[in-house]
This record gives structure tokens, sequence and C-alpha cells, in this order.
């Protein structure tokens, strides 16, 4: 996997558009995104609901068609390949999904939900090796063997988690969508499944892209953290950076509302007026900026771009652009 | 166990609730010897996992355990000194939603989509206080101004509210009568943070202006720091360790307490590896003998497989059921390494 | 962190797979009216099947014996004998083959093609699923006996032709009783699951979709038996059927009708049979609906 050039992204995301149509005009689900992955680190995507995270993730996978922009992985624009091509290209780019309880069949065992990405794909034809190669993923993901004949219905979220990264293992990928993994399941069993996701990145060299509106999780887990607001990402830097120095009047409130299990640490809380505007056919305008604390004149006629305030840290708002490049 | 004697102090107690689900799976032990107490005017946290019978405590304090299949096998509920157990159907249907109400988890399912917000707040107000149904609607519209919604929007549905309006709404109509107690069962688990935070917020004011006492019923550590007085740690049906804020995140003593706290990823310290609790929540059909936690905990002793731990206390209030302790060592605490 | 290590609280059972129909089974057997629909049903079936053994069909059921029409009901003949003097008895026992047996190919046929219809129109939707409903539409605008008398009087009276027509007729039904389950199943996530691991369409529609949103789909076809065995009459009794001296219920309905005043049994048994049949599949039908729907798992 590494032998080509380590320097270059694995995945770069140029200018993706996902819009849907509604019965009341366009809904701008994702809009005119961009951002990097290297190979070996995580992204982390946050945002509340509606923002336009999971459909981000889907667009990158194709499982939804994007509307313009372009997803180059290993430098190839996976969203020129017809449907054969990318349906072979889903053995690199896989995803786990947020609901242990319904990304599963129901009328499937275990390990006919794992062994199916290899049948599918013709990768082990041969029933029995099939099932070595099951047994082999259920171990690497912490599943008993006993269970393997078990139906989803019988097993807990954590367990049932575990199945589905399995599924997302089988093809050998070099770059999963985790979108909202552990968001469904208790905080014990959470901890257990984002240690497991750590550990198959360091072991398998994978790539993630992690998608959750939990400040905490993304925190801990990812090397870089974007930050989106209906459809837009609004602010991109590193994780620590982006904790210690968020600029963002969105992400400054969003990290000051994490409650905090510790009783000494008193933060300063920043609240919203009011909740997120609609994304149908937005304005040109800030998006934010009917819930900005901070808004100007100018955020209401005219849309901030995404610039580099410091090398890796990138936003979209006046406050920070004027600062670099004064009007 | 001092406190329990002066009962004028205590808006809701609990007293060794046992309630089962009698399924044909078998019988589910939802709560065996759950105690419980609130002060008057202040907020407890009831902190556990899925199926840890959080809200079947929630529930049992409304009298709203489903029956068939719940039954209540044992145990005492007062609410504000008063049994509920002796009350008719007739006295519990005055007592629900004027002494103590509940918030529910989803705000999509807790209102009816066929009345407007304001009907829906006036029902309540119109069925407990002596007011005409004008009045009622009028007091309707204030209840929604002090939630943040424009009385305006009174004559909306609730499909018109986004989701944290309509849990504003919920609340709404939890406080329309002023009850002595609140029961919130996860109130802002289906919101985002910072609308979260926006609820909270609120909450906490309401809850000033009106001194009501609060049983918050929650998974997560963070809204307990921020919002409760106390807090009990619930694990298969039981309490198995409770105290003022500063005794159970300061001075942690029972291994499970602590492992809930390990779990979480920790925002200083974004290198630490999560230290998770093995194993997963026992099955409440088929409970392990002695202390429900020990075969998922890391101290565990002979003697816990065997006998229930009893309490011990740790100071007037902070007690765990945990046999790492007796009444030395457990203000010394570091039987566990934190 | 493997789990092997964790104490998990084992069950006997997990090695072998639970059969997910058991539990259908259980929760069937809790409604007495299904197991009362069900026990006739089956005996129905037996008695279909088992016809031979008891009458000969050239002997008993279509060897005309005139000196022996219209007898009433007696020890000899349990429920008397016809015009031309042939035991009620053995023809409607020997007619429960000809209705069941069409019913069920009809049921079968309409099954799959307009299941085929619905799952791809409901999994594909656009302007696919807008063509074929649409005509589906109009193939339900028309009464479906209206139609399948059209169809018959074209194609002329045959079995074969029967169930063609009958199929046709019935087909919409299927397409949409499948189509909406399917809307819903598409939209779950491990359908998204399997287009992610590279499952191609018909793959998605065959293993994950369908199986799926069975219940409804067997209810309806559970139902629909009893009303195709009321179709099936309908026709043979207008005429457009089975044709004599074959035995068919509706038939017999049919050529009792001159009688009916002075013979009433002629029409009272066939009519009975019929009745009795359409009731177990509605009772059985109505239990599998319960059963099937797991929000009623107690």
């Amino acid at each position: 996997m590494s032998e080509t050039n380590t320097n270059a992204p694995l995945l770069e995301v140029k200018g993706l558009k996902k819009y849907f149509k509604t019965r009341r005009g366009m809904l701008h689900a994702v809009d005119d995104v961009s951002f990097k992955i290297e190979r070996g680190k995580t992204l982390g995507i946050v945002g509340e609901s509606g923002c336009g995270k999971s459909t981000l993730g889907r667009a990158i996978l194709r499982l939804l068609e994007p509307n313009g922009g372009q997803v180059l992985f290993e430098g190839q624009d996976v969203a020129n390949l017809n449907a054969e091509q990318m349906r072979l290209k889903r053995r690199d780019m896989q995803i786990i999904f947020q609901d242990p309880f319904s990304s599963l069949n129901p009328r499937k065992t275990i390990a006919q939900t794992i062994g199916e990405p290899l049948k599918l794909n013709k990768i082990i034809t041969d029933k029995n090796k099939r099932m070595e190669r099951v047994l082999e993923l259920m171990s690497i993901v912490g599943l008993a063997e006993r269970l393997v004949n078990t139906y989803p219905h019988e097993l807990d979220g954590g367990r049932r988690q575990r199945i589905g990264v399995a599924r997302a293992l089988a093809l050998n990928p070099k770059f999963i969508v985790c979108d909202e993994p552990v968001s469904a399941l208790d905080v014990s069993i959470q901890a257990q499944v984002l240690n497991l996701m750590k550990e198959l990145q360091s072991s398998l060299g994978l790539t993630y892209m992690f998608i959750t509106h939990d400040l905490s999780v993304v925190n801990h887990f990812s090397d870089d953290i974007g930050v989106m607001y209906l459809g837009r990402m609004i602010e991109k830097a590193p994780a620590e950076e982006l904790f210690a120095n968020p600029i963002h009047p969105y992400t400054k409130a969003l990290l000051s509302a994490i409650p905090i299990p510790d009783i000494h640490y008193k933060m300063e809380r920043i609240l919203l007026r009011g909740e997120v505007s609609s994304p149908i056919e937005p304005p040109n305008m800030c998006r934010f900026a009917p819930r900005c604390n901070d808004c100007m004149e100018k955020c209401r006629t005219s849309e901030p771009a995404l610039v580099e305030v410091s090398p890796g840290h990138f936003v979209s708002c006046f406050l920070a652009s004027d600062e670099v490049m004064p009007v | 166990m001092s406190n329990v004697s002066d009962n004028r102090r205590m808006a809701l107690e609990i007293e060794n609730l046992v309630v089962e689900y009698r399924t044909h799976e078998g019988t589910v032990h939802a709560l065996n010897g759950l105690d419980l107490y609130i002060e008057k005017g202040k907020t407890l946290g009831l902190v556990g996992e899925t199926g840890a019978g959080k809200t079947t405590a929630g529930l049992s304090v409304l009298r709203l355990v489903p029956d068939p299949p719940g039954v209540i096998v044992d145990g005492a509920i007062k609410l504000n000194g008063e049994t509920i157990f002796d009350k008719t159907d007739k006295e519990m249907e005055s007592i629900r939603g004027k002494a103590v109400s509940m918030i529910f988890q989803d705000p999509m399912t807790s209102l009816n989509p066929v009345f407007t917000v304001e009907d829906q707040i006036a029902e309540v107000i119109e069925r407990h206080e002596q007011l005409t149904k004008e009045e009622s609607y009028v007091k309707a519209r204030e209840m929604l101004e002090l939630v943040g919604i424009p009385g305006t929007r009174g004559g909306e549905y609730p499909h018109q509210f986004s989701g944290g309006m309509k849990q504003r709404v919920v609340i709404a109509i939890a406080l329309a009568c002023s009850p002595s107690v609140l029961i919130a069962d996860e109130p802002t688990t289906a919101l985002d943070v910072t609308i979260q935070a926006q609820v909270l917020e609120m909450m906490k004011g309401l809850r000033e202006k009106y001194d009501t006492s609060m049983l918050m019923i929650t998974h997560d550590l963070g809204i307990v720091a921020e919002i409760c007085d106390s807090v009990s740690v619930i694990y298969a049906g039981r309490v198995i360790e409770h105290g003022d804020l500063e005794d159970v995140f300061d001075n942690t003593r029972h291994p499970y307490t602590e492992g809930l706290f390990n779990s979480l990823p920790n925002l200083q310290d974004r290198q630490s590896r999560l230290k998770p609790i093995q194993g997963l929540m026992p099955d409440p059909r088929d409970l392990p003998t002695g202390c429900p936690f020990h075969p998922r905990c890391d101290y565990a002793k002979d003697i816990c497989s065997k006998e229930r731990p009893p309490k011990t206390y740790r100071n007037e209030r902070h007690y765990v059921e945990c046999h790492l302790y007796n009444s030395e060592n457990i203000v010394e605490g570091k039987v566990i390494n934190r | 962190m493997s789990e092997k290590t964790a104490a998990a609280p084992a069950a006997p059972s997990q090695f072998k797979k639970t059969n997910q129909w058991f539990d259908v089974w259980r929760r069937l057997k809790q409604s007495k009216t299904a197991v009362i629909g069900l026990v006739i049903f089956v005996l129905l079936c037996l008695m279909a099947l088992t016809a031979p053994i008891f009458f000969n069909y050239e002997q008993d059921v279509i060897r005309i014996n005139v000196q022996n029409r219209l007898q009433p009901p007696s020890a000899e003949h349990w429920m008397g004998t016809d015009d031309v003097g042939r035991d009620v008895l053995a023809r409607v026992v020997w007619g429960s083959r000809a209705s069941l047996s069409i019913a069920f190919s009809i049921v079968a046929f309409s099954l799959f093609v307009g299941g085929t219809i619905g799952s791809t129109a409901g999994y594909f939707g656009g302007v696919y699923d807008n063509v074929v409903m649409r005509i589906m539409d109009i193939f339900q605008a028309i009464p479906g006996i209206l139609l399948a008398i059209t169809i018959v009087a074209a194609l002329g009276p045959n079995t074969v032709n029967l169930v063609i027509a009958l199929v046709v007729s019935s087909c919409p039904v299927f397409a949409r009783v499948v189509r909406g389950p399917v809307l819903t199943i598409r939209e779950v996530e491990y359908v998204e699951a399997a287009k992610a691991i590279g499952a191609k369409s018909g793959t998605i529609i065959t293993s994950h979709v369908l199986p799926n949103c069975l219940a409804p789909i067997i209810v309806q076809a559970t139902l629909s038996v009893a009303g195709m065995i009321l179709s099936v009459a309908a026709l043979s009794f207008l005429g457009l059927g089975i044709q004599p001296p074959a035995p068919e219920w509706g038939a017999m309905l049919s050529g009792a009708r001159t009688f009916i005043r002075d013979h009433s049994y002629l029409a009272f048994f066939p009519g009975l049979a019929i009745m009795i049949t359409i009731l177990s599949l509605n009772l059985l039908g109505d239990g599998l609906r319960d059963a099937l729907d797991p929000r009623l798992k107690t």
C-alpha cells in the first residue's frame, strides 16, 4: 500500500456538491466542500444534524451521486467512474454505519453478513476457505467464534457494531468512512469500539474519515478536524489547534457547549440564538449569520471564503479573513 | 442513613423498589431494590447505561409502568411524604402533571400531531387548575414565552417546530402546573449540542424560578456535572454509588463509576487511550449472583460473586455498594487506582 | 481487547442457528382462530390430495346415471345426487382439486409477476416506477372479474386461459403490495451497506430487500387464495371457467341454479365448501398478519 508516494494524499475532495430536489427548491446538503486526507490519518468531520456530514461521506463513496466536484482517490477521479468500475473501487473504500440495528440485514447470520463482500466480489469462492476468513475477521474485531451463526437481533449494539466493522474490513480497504460509528452505543461500549478502531488503524494502516456530532470523541480520534455548518466546511484545522484556538464563532460556540464531566472545569458558555436555518436555496450570505453573535453588515450580503489563517488552519469567516487580507 | 429520617425535606423518596417485567422469554429484573431520594428544590442525576433500569425508575414514580408485563413486587415511593402506592387510579390522575410530571426523551413522539401546541399545554392546565378555557390558553401562551417560544406561535402544530423547539414545548407542558417534582428522562439526548446547551440553560433557570425538585435521568456525566446537585449511579436496577456531586466526581469509589469516567474521551489529553469497562451489561433476565458488576470488575474477589455488597458510607450522604470497602478504608479510598 | 476475555452471558443455543420462523409459529399458535383456520385448511388440502382414494373419477364423478337423478341426501349419497345422477359428495371432494390447484397457481403466478414488477418499480423508482405503476393503475381501474371475463371470452374458455385471465387481473394488487414495503426497505442502511460492498441491484433486491418484506406479501397471498377460489367459482358459474363434466365448485353452483327451488342441497353443499375454504384462509391470513408483525411481539 505504502510503496506509492506517501506524501500524496490518499483522498482529495475538490468542490464536492450534493443537492437534493425538494418541492420548495434545491436543498444544498453539501455545498462546495474541499479537503485532503493523508494516508494513515484520520479526518474528523463534526457538525450538528442537517449540516450535511453524512451526505458528504456517502457522496464520496458515491452511495449518493454527487452533483459536482471531484473525488480523487489515489489521484483517480472516482466521481467519473462508471457503475462497474465504481463497484470494483469500493473494495478500497468502505463505510461503517451509525446505527448497528438498521445497518445489518436481520435475516442474515453474522457469518453470512461478514462473508457477503467476499462472496459478491468473488474474492474467496470456496465456501470453507471463506468461512476461515470470516472467523479470522471475527477474531480481529473481537467477536467470539461461537457467535458465528447468530442473528443480529440476538446481539447487543456493541457486538453488532463490531460486525459492521468486520464487514467493512473484509475487502481489505484502504479508506473507511465512519459515519457516527459509536453514537448509538453506551459509553462503556463506545470506548471498546473506539479502541478497536484505533488499533485497526495502526495495524492495517487504515485511513479514516470520522463523521460525528460528538466533539469529545472526534478530538480523541482525529488528526485533523473539519467543522461543517449547513453544507459548508466552515473551519478546518489540526485537532489540537482547533480545540486550543478556534476562530469561527460557530466552532467556539460548539466547543463551549460540550458538557464536561468534571465539576471543577468551568467554561464560559457561548449560547447561540435560534436554530439552524433552512438549507433549501440558501441566500448569498454567511450561512451562520442569522445565529452569529458577531454578525456584521458584510456577513449578510456576501459569503466568506475558506482561507488559510495559519499553516493548516482554514476558516471561512470575515472576522478572520479580514485580518489576513485587509479590505 | 440519617438523611431519610427528616421526611419533610424530601420531595421524592424511593425505598427498596423492585420491579419486574414478566414476559414469555422470562422475568426481566428491571429494578432490584432501588433506593433514591431527592431533597426539596434539588436535582438528582440518575446515571446509568441502557437497560440499567433508569426509565423504569422514572415511570414507577408516575405509576406508569406498563402492566402487564410490569409488576411492582416490593418497595415504597413517597412523593412529598405521601405514599403513592396507596392512591387510587383517580387520585393518581390528578397527581400526574400536577405534583409530578415527566419529560420524555423523544420530543418527536411525545407531542400529539393533530393538536396545536397551545391546545396541548392548555389541556393540562385546564385539567388541574380552576381556570376557564380562555384563562388556560392565556397561561399556555405565557408558558411558551417562558421556554423561549413566541406566544404567537401557539396556534401552530408540532411538525412546524424543530426538534429543540418541540422539546421546549414538552418542557412547557411538564411545567405548566408547576409540579413539585419533575422527572426528565434523557431530555436532551435527541438534540444537537448547541441546542442542548440552550435547553439545559433554560431548565436551570426554570428550576430556580419554580423551586422544582428534579430527577435527571441521563447517561451523560457531563450533563450531570452541569445541572445536578447529587448523583446516583444505577447498575442492574440498583444504586451502586450515591453522593453529592463532589463526592462522586472527586472521590469516586465504585469501580463501575470509575469505569464510566475512564470510558469518556478526555478533552484535555487527546492521546490517552480509553480504558473501557470490559464485557457487557448483564442480561436483566439472568443477573449475576452477588454483586451484579462482579463479572466485569477488575477488582472482583471471591465474596463478590456470593454476597450482595451492603451500603458503605463515606460520609453522611456518599455511599457505595462494593465489597472493596469497609468503614475504615472508605474515607481514604485508594483501593482503585484512578 | 478481545471479547473472549470478557465474561459474556453465555447462552447454550448460540452455536446453532435459531429459526426465525419458529417465533412466527409460536405467535400463530397463540391465536385460536388462526389455528382453527389452519386446521380446516390442512384438512381441505388433504381431502384434495386423497380424493382418488375415496372416489373413482370415471365411476363416481362424471358417469351419468339417470335412474339416480335428483336424490335428496341419504345414507348412500350423503349430499344427494345431481340432475344426471352423479354423487354430489364425490363431485365436491373432487371439485376441491380443481378449485384449490387453480387458485394456488393463479396466486403463485401473480405473486411472481406482480412481485417482480412491484419490487423493481419500488427499488429503482423514477420514471420506470411511474410508467409501470400507471399501467398497473389502468389494470386496477377495470373490475378484475370484468377483465377476466373479457380475456377468457377472447381467448376461449379453458383452464389455462382462466389462469392467465385471473393472473392478469390480480397482478396489480401484488405489484402494489410488494412495492410498498420495498420503498421502505430500500432506504434502510443495510441496503446501502450492500451497495457499499459491491452488491448488484439484483442481489440487493433478492437477498436484502425481499426477505425483509415477506410479511405483507404472505398475508396478501393467503387472503388472495380465498379471493381466487371465489373468482374461479364465479367464472365457472358464468360458464367461462372449468368446463363440464369436470367438477368444480363454482360450476356445480351454476348447474344447481335451475333446481334451487326443489333441490336446494345441490347448491348448498358446493356453496358450503366454498364458504368453509374462504373462511379458513381468511382466519389463517388474519392470524399470520398478527404473527408476522414483530411490533406485536410479546
